[in-house]
């Protein structure tokens, strides 16, 4: 069971998986949106105080903050006890196009050189960790919600404006990969 | 505890993100560059069985585990916020390879250097706070 567990887990058993985490965050009370928490984390912070935006009673969202605590805690048992030796499958072609922008790929989950501590310290490295979660948390909010929030929820509510914010998305990653990647690498 | 249901959701979306490597910078850039279903096939499948279980939910008028009905709000129709929003959260995606689940979810899986990006979105939606009634809605 284990073992099984720990093999990579496919596309349609982690879709329809997610649906189900949203199935049950409404049946639970709450509902599929991670980064309210973001807007929480700031009023909790007293920026309620000086800031209409973030004065709410962020008590009524302490589910959501016990829900992300636990994506937290998901992916430490993911990684630790259902932990998969091979490497990520990914695909050639992105393999390839990555190495041209002087990009290697190891086989982990993320690339080792831009992500750990000692890169925050250089340009590059502090500038894609720090602009990309400025870029995310301003733009979620801005938008009214992000994957979970637009991707999944909204479109499942088959809200048009979810749509717009997804072709947004889009827009903003594919000019970042095509446009910006090669002059940051 | 009170929020122990919520606690448990939490681990199991943290475990379904990790082993379906939904929370992986590569996976992200293979999406933006068209190279594997994979990311399309996760969002794809999980929206279309999202679109019946809304519909479920309404229909037999299901409640929550409080005893009250599950309820949907419509979004507000506009364009720019959603379209200007979402452009800024796409270059954010793409570049960290993390949405916030995600962020949340790589702290957990050993990246503990993405604590430094989910305070950095935090600061991002600090900053939305500030200029929110200067930007187009």
């Amino acid at each position: 069971m284990i073992e099984l567990l720990s093999k990579p887990w496919p596309w349609y058993v982690a879709g329809p998986l997610l649906a189900l985490v949203m199935l049950l965050l409404l049946w639970a009370g709450g509902n599929f949106g991670v980064s309210a928490t973001l807007r929480s984390l700031c009023a909790m912070s007293g920026a309620g105080k000086r800031y209409r935006f973030f004065d709410f009673n962020w008590k009524n969202q302490q589910w959501n903050l016990v829900f992300v605590l636990g994506a937290i805690l998901g992916g430490f048992i993911a990684s630790r006890f259902l932990s998969n030796p091979a490497p990520l499958a990914l695909s050639t072609a992105t393999i390839q196009d990555l190495a041209t922008l002087g990009i290697s790929f190891e086989g982990s989950l993320a690339p080792k050189q831009l992500f750990n501590w000692q890169s925050l310290t250089t340009l590059r490295g502090g500038f894609i960790l720090i602009i990309g979660g400025f870029l995310v948390g301003f733009g979620t909010r801005w938008a009214g919600g992000c994957t979970s929030g637009h991707a999944i929820s909204g479109l499942s509510n088959l809200q048009l404006p979810s749509l717009i914010a997804v072709i947004g998305f889009f827009i903003g990653g594919l000019f970042m990969t095509f446009l910006l990647f090669p002059l940051i690498f | 505890m009170k929020h122990i249901k919520f606690l448990l959701i939490g681990i199991f979306f943290g475990i379904v993100m990790t082993k379906s490597e939904a929370i992986s910078w590569y996976r992200i850039q293979e999406m933006f560059r068209f190279q594997s279903f994979h990311m399309y096939g996760i969002i794809g499948s999980a929206l279309l069985l999202g679109v019946f279980i809304v519909q479920w939910i309404k229909k037999k008028r299901i409640r929550n585990t409080q005893g009250e009905k599950i309820t949907f709000t419509d979004k507000k129709m506009s364009v720019p916020r959603y379209l200007f929003g979402g452009i800024v959260f796409g270059l954010g995606w793409a570049l960290s390879g993390a949405c916030p689940g995600p962020m949340y979810t790589l702290v957990g899986s050993g990246y503990t250097v993405f604590l430094i990006t989910l305070l950095s979105a935090v600061g991002g939606t600090f900053a939305y706070g500030l200029l929110k009634d200067k930007l187009p809605h």
